[in-house]
């Protein structure tokens, strides 16, 4: 059994500590939202729009509605709810509005759009009275690509976004930049198509609401990242003041970005409990889940680089295309991907010179959210495939080629705009390749008759994105900030409040670690209280590795908050200075110049609360403190490097990952076991999108990919052991010292496995740049066939 | 074809203990489980058979809780995650160990795991890690990557084969 590692300072921060979620949810008592029951509750499901792209003539829902068991059935027309709108305060060229009604109304663009809610005493029933439902389409002729879309001509998803292009950026444009790429001794280019991808929480979306008679409120238990922006959406939708609806989150079965975003599904299950003052619950099926949940990744780059002779990179000119399906996601917009890609792609490197477009488009498929990384795991491929490739053209070795490249004086500003700060991601680079050379795997690349490559990815990542950082994206909902309320009881233990929301990263465990060694408490002592909009003034949720950097460093301004606090008092009872005082770090305060005289916190909280006469002068009754926290700069970046070794076969053109290391540095672990726990499933996930995974749909715009058989979700049969390998740069203004690190392994696997894929085929001439790397295509690469990613193209 | 709304009276013993149950024939088991007798530890993820968040133990060995009907496994012994516990609350050493090797994060699949490797171990209790890498291959999770849970279930084992050989050396040497 692993042994808790621990700093050297013996705190809280930094040591793995047992997960405080875990017994819970080991002995099958956690509560999921599936698992909640209330009493009278009805089951909602979903009629879907059978048709890709379409007018509704007609839905009748008459013979639904004499369904046994069936209770209600309503369509857009029988609820008439506000749309979801998500905006950017972009110009119209660069940014087309589109409303995502919460139920359809006279058109559909997906495969699986909601058309009409079907409620009923159990949820056996509510399918059969789906199936009973009678809709009819006019179809229209579905766009189920992003060339289709962009094509001279092509029939429009929405009326109001012409040349079906939703965002359309132009970015940076560094003077000069064609003349570079004219006199470069080299420019490589990467033309690359990523698949769609699921983020695949595996516990499905889901809600139960039910309207409260006696608090007047619409209480939503949803499974949300995002808890306080459904209160915002739903109560818009259904006509109610925020105060009127509260939205908690019980436990979530992951979430990955799919959940960060308000679902029509939610807002519909709740619209209708209001409607029939009974509870509703909605599970969403796999089924629905695969098909008609956000989706994400599927981008198109055309990517040029130019380089001098010695391999230093001279500019970078880039067109970004990414399939955002039929609508915009709110908050985000259809700009998450675009927008992501165009002001970060340059990554780790001294780029002098850049340009790029980014263009969203919509289509007749389901609709995209965030996905665990969102754009850089795509960008990072295509900057990393760029430097093989101007390595190969050169002659000189690839990692050398990084190296040269790499930032490595910091604080670094970008031909972007963006402020790095300080990384290890030279240190990164030099200390993978050596564990990689140390074990010997160059020589085993070298045996005859095995087709075996090496392939590396550098990154970074940005995490804890402040109001500025999202404020450059343009949208008109700004996230950035969190707050938190820290506040004692009578007994001296403390309660947290976080706008954060874990669903998976252990925030219970992690925020109580925070707490505990601002205030010098056992762990026990700390209860952390997040998901809850009645509860929690407000937040932003869990997404973009904010939770530690953003919502860890508000809580531990708090905490610092409430320490002065009693700090206060205490000094009032001992009759010193303040500045005398210091917390014992034992549950106490004391004089700093005499241990022996000291107030633990329940003396001091038994005053506050309970005989506040004692209180100095102009001390209030109560013990709680609140504090915000914002970065005020670009973020702070975390940084990995990944390699991987791989050996092809073939004759299946199977691909076989014989080895994985990841050196990464995120700053400060608050509790390392977790940080690797993020590293590891980060990675499954990249990998899962390198080689597996991949939403698809047929010219007609029906989903291919339903079921589990279809999209091949990977195993502990596919996934690898990760050596995983901690620098430590500390973060200079986030408490504590931390780097998000939710997100990096997701970003750094598909280009790692296929920077290795590549150099496992260096013989065959071949060089493959799509994902996932399909078997057929390495079979026939390796077998000297015509490559079939021309026929697939 | 029979009315597979019509309600059929069934008994079922789940965790030991005895449950007379009307319902329809088509109602799955784990649907049961969860929902006509409350024990929502078991998780459902996909109703088709693929990620075995709904494993639970039937005679000792593990099945799809969404793939077999209520009414199939009349009169066999059903365990679901809700027993691995002691009745004071404390954890099994299975259990355990996905805590001390971080096997999971959010959770949700973690009662299929738990339940697999209960009903594996039980027949293979000198299963090696690469066998029990092949049997975690049966379910999907999200969020680990797979290898602290391979690794959780391999120490188990190992720790129930060193009990095991320490209480047969007691016994010889006593």
């Amino acid at each position: 059994m692993s042994e808790p590692h621990f700093r050297r300072d013996g705190t809280w921060v930094g040591a793995s500590v047992p997960r405080r979620e875990d017994p819970r949810l080991l002995a099958g008592r956690g509560r999921f939202v599936d698992d909640i029951s209330l009493p009278g509750m009805l089951h909602a499901q979903f009629v879907r729009s059978t048709v890709a792209h379409g007018g509704v003539t007609s839905v009748d829902l008459s013979e639904v509605r004499e369904v046994p068991g069936v209770v209600a059935a309503f369509s857009a027309a029988d609820l008439d709810l506000g749309d979801i709108t998500a905006l950017l305060d972009r110009p119209p060229h660069e940014f087309v509005p589109t409303d995502m009604p919460v139920l359809a109304r006279d058109r559909v663009r997906f495969v699986g759009e909601p058309v009409a809610i079907v409620v009923a005493q159990d949820p056996y029933a509510a399918e059969d009275g789906v199936e009973a439902a009678v809709v009819e389409y006019e179809e229209l002729p579905p766009v189920v690509s992003d060339t289709a879309a962009l094509a001279e001509g092509a029939p429009l998803v929405h009326a109001e976004a012409h040349a079906n292009t939703l965002v359309d950026v132009s970015l940076f444009a560094t003077e000069g930049i064609d003349d570079v790429f004219a006199q470069a001794d080299c420019v490589v280019r990467v033309r690359t198509k990523t698949g769609r991808q699921n983020a695949l929480p595996l516990e499905t979306r889901g809600v139960v609401a039910d309207w409260d008679d006696r608090d007047e409120q619409l209480r939503v238990q949803t499974t949300t990242q995002v808890p306080h922006q459904v209160r915002t959406v739903l109560a818009r939708c259904v006509g109610l003041r925020e105060q009127q609806v509260r939205v908690t989150v019980p436990d979530m079965g992951g979430g990955f970005g799919q959940k960060c975003v308000v679902g029509r599904e939610e807002i519909a299950t709740a619209a209708v409990a209001l409607r029939l003052r009974r509870p509703v619950k909605w599970i969403e099926d796999r089924r629905d889940a695969l098909t008609a949940a956000f989706l994400a990744r599927e981008q198109r780059y055309d990517v040029r680089a130019a380089f001098d002779a010695e391999g230093h990179i001279l500019g970078l000119d880039a067109d970004v295309v990414c399939d955002m399906g039929a609508y915009s996601c709110y908050p985000f917009t259809a700009g998450i991907e675009p927008l992501m890609a165009s002001a970060e792609m340059p990554s780790v490197y001294k780029v002098p010179a850049y340009r790029v477009r980014g263009r969203a488009v919509t289509t007749n498929k389901a609709p995209t959210g965030p996905y665990r990384g969102v754009s850089r795991p795509q960008y990072v491929m295509v900057v990393e495939r760029l430097m093989e490739r101007a390595a190969r053209e050169l002659g000189i070795d690839p990692v050398e080629v990084r190296r040269r490249n790499l930032i490595t004086v910091f604080p670094y500003t970008g031909i972007n705009g963006i402020t790095y700060d300080p990384g290890s991601y030279r240190e990164s680079l030099d200390l993978c390749e050596h564990v990689l050379r140390d074990e010997g795997w160059y020589d085993v690349r070298a045996e005859q008759g095995r087709v075996i490559g090496i392939g590396y990815a550098c990154f970074s990542e940005r995490t804890g994105y402040g109001s500025g950082a999202f404020a450059q994206r343009r949208m008109q909902v700004v996230p950035g900030f969190d707050i938190s309320e820290v506040r004692m009881d009578t007994s001296g233990s403390l309660v947290v409040t976080t706008g954060t929301l874990s669903h998976g990263q252990s925030h219970e465990t992690t925020m109580a670690q925070i707490v505990a060694d601002r205030l010098g408490v056992d762990l026990s002592r700390v209860k952390i209280v997040q998901g809850d909009t009645d509860r929690v003034t407000y937040g932003f949720g869990s997404f973009a590795s904010r939770s530690i950097t953003i919502g860890g460093s508000a809580a531990a301004a708090a905490s610092v908050k409430l320490g002065d606090q009693l700090r206060e008092i205490a000094a009032h009872l001992l009759g010193v200075d303040v500045d005398a005082t210091e917390l014992d770090g034992a549950g106490g305060v004391r004089v700093r110049d005499d241990h022996g005289r000291r107030l633990s916190y329940e003396d001091i909280a038994d005053v506050a609360y309970l005989r506040a006469h004692l209180l100095p002068k102009g001390v209030g009754p109560g013990l709680s403190a609140t504090a915000s926290f914002d970065v005020g700069g670009d973020g702070t970046f975390s940084n990995a490097t990944h390699g991987v070794v791989v050996e092809l076969d073939p004759g299946t053109g199977g691909v076989e990952i014989l080895r994985y290391v990841c050196v990464e540095d995120c700053g400060v672990a608050i509790h390392p076991q977790v940080v690797e726990g993020q590293c590891r499933g980060g990675i499954a996930q990249g990998i899962a999108g390198a080689l597996f995974e991949q939403v698809t749909y047929d010219d007609a715009g029906q989903p291919q990919s339903p079921s589990f058989m279809e999209y091949k979700v990977p195993t502990a049969a596919e996934i690898p052991d990760v050596e995983i390998h901690h620098l430590e740069t500390p973060c200079a203004f986030t408490a504590n010292g931390a780097k998000g690190a939710g997100e990096g392994g997701t970003i750094g696997a598909p280009a790692a496995v296929l920077n290795a894929v590549n150099d496992a085929l260096r013989a065959t001439g071949v060089e493959l740049d799509d994902t996932p790397i399909a078997r057929e295509t390495v079979h026939a690469a390796l077998n000297g066939q015509p490559a079939l990613e021309d026929a697939r193209a | 074809m029979p009315d597979m709304s019509r309600v059929q009276l069934v008994e079922l013993t789940v965790n030991g203990e005895r449950h007379e149950l009307a319902i329809e024939p088509r109602r799955t088991l784990v649907d049961v489980l969860r929902h006509d007798l409350g024990l929502t530890g078991t998780h459902v993820g996909c109703e088709h058979g693929i990620c075995g968040a709904c494993t639970v133990l039937v005679d000792g060995a593990p099945v799809r809780g969404c793939l077999v009907f209520a009414v199939q496994v009349e009169g066999g012994e059903i365990r679901t995650v809700e027993s691995l516990a002691a009745p004071d609350g404390s954890l099994s050493d299975l259990q355990q160990a996905f805590s001390a090797h971080h096997a999971l994060q959010c959770g949700f699949c973690t009662p299929g795991f738990l339940m697999l490797a209960e009903g594996y171990l039980a027949e293979r209790p000198e299963a090696t890690k690469e066998e029990i890498r092949e049997v975690v291959a049966s379910n999907l999770c999200r969020c680990t990557g797979y290898q602290t849970i391979v690794e959780a279930i391999d120490d188990c084992a190992g720790r129930r084969r060193a009990a095991l050989q320490a209480r047969l050396d007691a016994g010889r040497s006593a």
